[in-house]
Order: structure tokens, then C-alpha cells, then sequence
């Protein structure tokens, strides 16, 4: 790990107030360093607070206590250099795919002008394979193919870190395979640092070259952090059989489902 | 499918064959209540000559209707640019809704006719009592309708907003109103159908001209049968209008643009 950490999460703590003085211990010292062009994953049983600690990074969540530096800049706000892609791809259902990404373009990149804009929002919708759809609306298109534009408008402000909340959870297992397969691409080629909270053990180690593995809260906290050593490009295919894939999908359901098996919810 | 469109036709014709019935008994029963043959050829001589003008009181039945209707938008128009903003806010703030809504409860169920006497003591004018009276009870809805759009904005969205950093001024505008402005519409699509069931009732007070009025005028005149032209064509208006409203709410509706 280089000296400079590029994404720093620093014995964060996040404490919700529940009233009369009672208090919820989401977090618990969550101490994380992220490097830069690395996809990190989260993973944990629901209620283990990995949402929280995006929306954190996101600065949508505010820090109990402790610090996260991105770049060593503290962040305390939400911001264009830290996207998003939402688990409900949260689309504008007014504005067509071309306009949604068109809108976030416009905004952060204030440095172009109309034609540059036009060429920077085709460039996303083309690296995301849907210029035949760029001008349907998103009640007109499949929940994947909206959860593509969801991380083409994402990346098309050139977000330092992709924050991606369990992205692919709403959709069907071909699709999510598709689309597992288009970030891993994308990311190959635009090198994004990617921070990505998921619950399905397969995602995790097929995307990630690191996976967190979060405790169960109250007090949740970071248990293990499982280095996935699979040389990239990834095709799901030949990783089947493969020692090292099979042992960290091992590690993972070792933790999730001996060590900090949840019995209850 | 023939047989429903047969249907479609045929079934409110029997009702209204139905309708006719029982009118003709009632007014076999009642001395005096016009027959409905004897409305039909009143309503033809009503209609062919609508535009007519023979000086304050006596004037053609569109001209009267008109009247009416140029009072239901002035007052409509007031109650929009009034209500929407209003909505806003108190869609978008919590203390504007905390400082607005024990005044909205109380003053919403409030007979437009109650407001009626006071319009008069202060306005010394009929015109400016009608739009009053129909800006002050045509407005609730609008800005209830408003403030509920604000307020099914998704979090999602806001989020969205947040992420990009949008400013309060592009947030209302980029995010807030697109979802709203449905709700708007549906605000303004129940206020104006309020406006119109005031109008009739604050004409006959007030006099003048105006279908309101035409109609307390034809029973003094003892002409019943215009009292029945006169509902049937404030029915008709009325549903014109509503049918307008819906059209135009439609077409800002992005929901119904084939998007959900």
C-alpha cells in the first residue's frame, strides 16, 4: 500500500440519536484506507451499517465522529468528485437518458461548450452501449439498461471515487451478470476508484480487489479485509473452478454465515 | 366489440329515456313545472339568438354565461398566482407549513357565501366581490395539491440535486417543480370545478349580469323552463371546462407521456 492513502475513512463512528437521551451505535471505529484505482466492495447482513458509511463518503450521512479524507481533503459535503450510482438508479422520469446524463454535464462541467458538451454526454451513453436508446425516457427502458445510465451519468462528471449502493440488487441474476461485466469493462478503461456496497457473496469477488467484510451492528465495525488476488480482465466463466476465486468465496462465507451469522431479521 | 360500442351508445340513451319519463310525471304533478318538450323548444329559442344585447338586464344567454365565466378566471387566475407559490413553500418548509396549515383548516371549510357580505362591505362592487369570493375558496386546493407535489419530491432526487450541487434556485426548478407540477394541475383542475359551482351561487346574490343571476331572474319572471336550460347549460360548461383542465394537465403530466 503506497504512504498516501487516496480515500481515508478514519475511525469514523456514526451514532443516530433515538431520543430521551437513548442513543443507536451504527459504527463503531470504522477505519479504512481505499487506494486510488481500486474497487473496493462492502460487504455484510443488512443492518450492518455499509449504506451508512457510503452515504458518508457520499457526505449525504453525517460523521458521528473521526474523519474521511479524500486526497487528504476532509469531506463534510456531498460533491460532484464523489458520484453516486443509487440502488434505484433514481433517473429523472422527465428527461430522456440523453438528458438526464446531459443535466449532470452541464452542471459540473460548466469548462464546455454546447458541442463539447454534446461529444461528452455521447461519450458516456457510448461507453455504456445505449446510444439506440439515448432518447427514451426512463419509464421506456429495462431496470438494467436504467442502472447503466444511472453509472453513465455518474461517470460522465469524472468523479475522483464511484460510490455505488448495492447497485445491481434490484435486478434479475442475467442482468446483473451483464452488468457486472460493463462496470468491470468501463472501469478497465477509465481506471475509477470504485467503493461498492453489496450482499451477494459472487459480486463481491468477481468485481473487487479488496472485500470488506463488516461485523453485524449495533457497533458494527470492519472484521476482514480478504485481498482478491485474480488478475484482470475477469471472465466469470473460467473463474468457476478457479483456487483462488473458490478461496475467497470460501473466506467470505466463512465470515458471513459462521463467524457473524445473523439469525434474526 | 360492436356490441360494446352498441353499448356505450344505447345505455345512456335508455337512461335518459328514463330521465324524460319521470320529468314528464313530475311536472303532470306539479302545476306549472315546464314538460320537457316545452324546455327542448325554449332552449332552441335561448340558443339561436345568444348573443343578444338589449342593455343591463336583458341580454343574450352566452353573454351571460360569459360574464360568469370572465369572473370564474379572474379569480381562478388570482388563486394560482397566489396558491402556487404559497404551496411551494410550505411544501419546502417545515415552519411554513407549521405557520400556514391551522389557518388553511379553518378558513378552507368556510362557505364561499360567508365570505360574501364582508366582499361586499369592502370591495362596494360586484365584479370585485365574485373574484374575490371565488379566488378565497378556490384557492385551497391549490395550494394543498402544491405543497403535497413538493412534498412527494422522491429523496432520491434530492439526493441527486445534492450530489451535483445544484443551488436552492436550480433544485426548484430542475428537480422540484417536474415532479409538482401534476399535482398542480390537479390542484387547479378541483379549484377551477369549485370556482364554478361558486359563481352561480355568488351571482344570485350580487345581480348583474351572469348565468348566476339569469337564472334568480327567470324564477322571479316565473319562467321555470330557463331555470332548467340554465342548470343544464352550467352542467354542459362545467364539464367543458373540467374536460379542458384535464387535457392541459395531461399534457404536463410526464407520467402520462408514456414515461411513468
Amino acid at each position: 500500500m503506497s504512504a498516501k492513502p487516496f480515500l481515508n475513512i478514519d475511525h469514523v463512528d456514526k451514532v443516530f440519536p433515538l431520543g430521551k437521551g437513548k442513543e443507536y451505535v451504527a459504527l463503531r471505529d470504522v477505519k479504512l484506507e481505499i487506494r486510488e484505482n481500486e474497487i473496493v466492495s462492502i460487504i455484510g447482513h443488512s443492518g450492518c451499517g455499509k449504506s451508512t458509511l457510503l452515504n458518508m463518503i457520499a457526505g449525504l450521512d453525517t460523521i458521528t465522529s473521526g474523519v474521511i479524507l479524500l486526497e487528504d481533503r476532509e469531506i463534510n459535503a456531498p460533491g460532484p468528485e464523489r458520484a453516486v450510482v443509487f440502488q434505484n438508479h433514481s433517473l429523472l422520469p422527465w428527461l430522456t437518458v440523453y438528458q438526464n446524463i446531459e443535466m449532470a454535464v452541464k452542471k459540473v462541467r460548466d469548462d464546455l461548450n454546447a458541442q463539447e458538451v454534446k461529444e461528452h454526454v455521447m461519450k458516456y451513453i457510448d461507453l455504456v452501449n445505449l446510444d439506440h436508446a439515448k432518447d427514451k425516457y426512463p419509464g421506456e427502458i429495462s431496470g438494467g439498461m436504467k442502472q447503466r445510465v444511472g453509472i453513465a451519468r455518474a461517470l460522465s462528471i469524472e468523479p475522483k471515487v464511484l460510490l455505488m449502493d448495492e447497485p445491481f440488487g434490484a435486478l434479475d441474476s442475467l442482468t446483473r451478470a451483464n452488468l457486472q461485466d460493463h462496470l468491470m469493462r468501463i472501469q478497465m478503461q477509465t481506471g475509477n476508484t470504485v467503493v461498492i456496497i453489496t450482499h451477494d457473496v459472487d459480486e463481491a469477488v468477481l468485481l473487487s480487489d479488496r472485500v470488506i467484510m463488516m461485523t453485524n451492528g449495533p457497533e458494527a465495525t470492519i472484521g476482514e479485509i480478504l485481498e482478491v488476488n485474480l488478475p484482470r480482465p475477469r471472465k466469470r466463466l473460467e473463474l468457476q473452478h478457479n483456487e483462488e476465486y473458490l478461496r475467497c468465496r470460501g473466506a467470505i462465507v466463512e465470515f458471513l454465515y459462521s463467524k457473524f451469522a445473523k439469525h434474526d431479521d | 366489440m360492436p356490441f360494446k360500442w352498441i353499448n356505450a351508445v344505447a345505455l345512456p340513451i335508455l337512461l335518459f329515456g328514463v330521465i324524460i319519463a319521470l320529468w314528464s310525471t313530475i311536472s303532470e304533478k306539479i302545476p306549472g313545472f315546464p314538460p320537457p318538450l316545452e324546455v327542448w323548444n325554449e332552449l332552441i329559442v335561448v340558443l339561436s339568438d345568444p348573443f343578444y344585447n338589449n342593455g343591463a338586464g336583458d341580454q343574450g344567454i352566452a353573454l351571460q354565461l360569459l360574464s360568469s365565466l370572465k369572473r370564474v378566471f379572474g379569480g381562478f387566475a388570482l388563486a394560482i398566482a397566489v396558491g402556487v407559490p404559497v404551496g411551494l413553500l410550505i411544501g419546502m418548509s417545515k415552519s411554513a407549513q407549521t405557520a400556514f396549515n391551522p389557518y388553511i383548516q379553518i378558513l378552507k371549510p368556510v362557505s364561499p357565501l360567508a365570505w360574501l357580505p364582508l366582499a361586499l362591505f369592502v370591495f362596494k362592487d360586484v365584479d370585485m366581490t365574485a373574484i374575490f369570493v371565488i379566488f378565497i375558496t378556490s384557492i385551497w386546493p391549490i395550494i394543498i395539491n402544491t405543497a403535497l407535489g413538493v412534498r412527494s419530491v422522491s429523496e432520491d432526487y434530492l439526493n441527486v440535486a445534492k450530489v451535483l450541487q445544484l443551488t436552492p434556485f436550480e433544485r426548484v426548478f430542475q428537480i422540484i417543480l417536474p415532479v409538482a407540477v401534476p399535482f398542480i394541475f390537479t390542484g387547479m383542475r378541483l379549484s377551477l370545478g369549485i370556482a364554478w359551482l361558486v359563481i352561480v351561487a355568488a351571482e344570485m346574490l350580487t345581480g348583474g349580469l351572469g348565468i348566476g343571476f339569469w337564472i334568480w331572474d327567470e324564477y322571479n319572471n316565473l319562467n321555470y323552463s330557463h331555470i332548467i336550460i340554465g342548470i343544464i347549460l352550467i352542467g354542459v360548461v362545467g364539464y367543458i371546462l373540467d374536460t379542458i383542465m384535464g387535457f392541459i394537465a395531461d399534457y404536463f403530466d410526464y407520467r402520462k407521456r408514456g414515461r411513468v
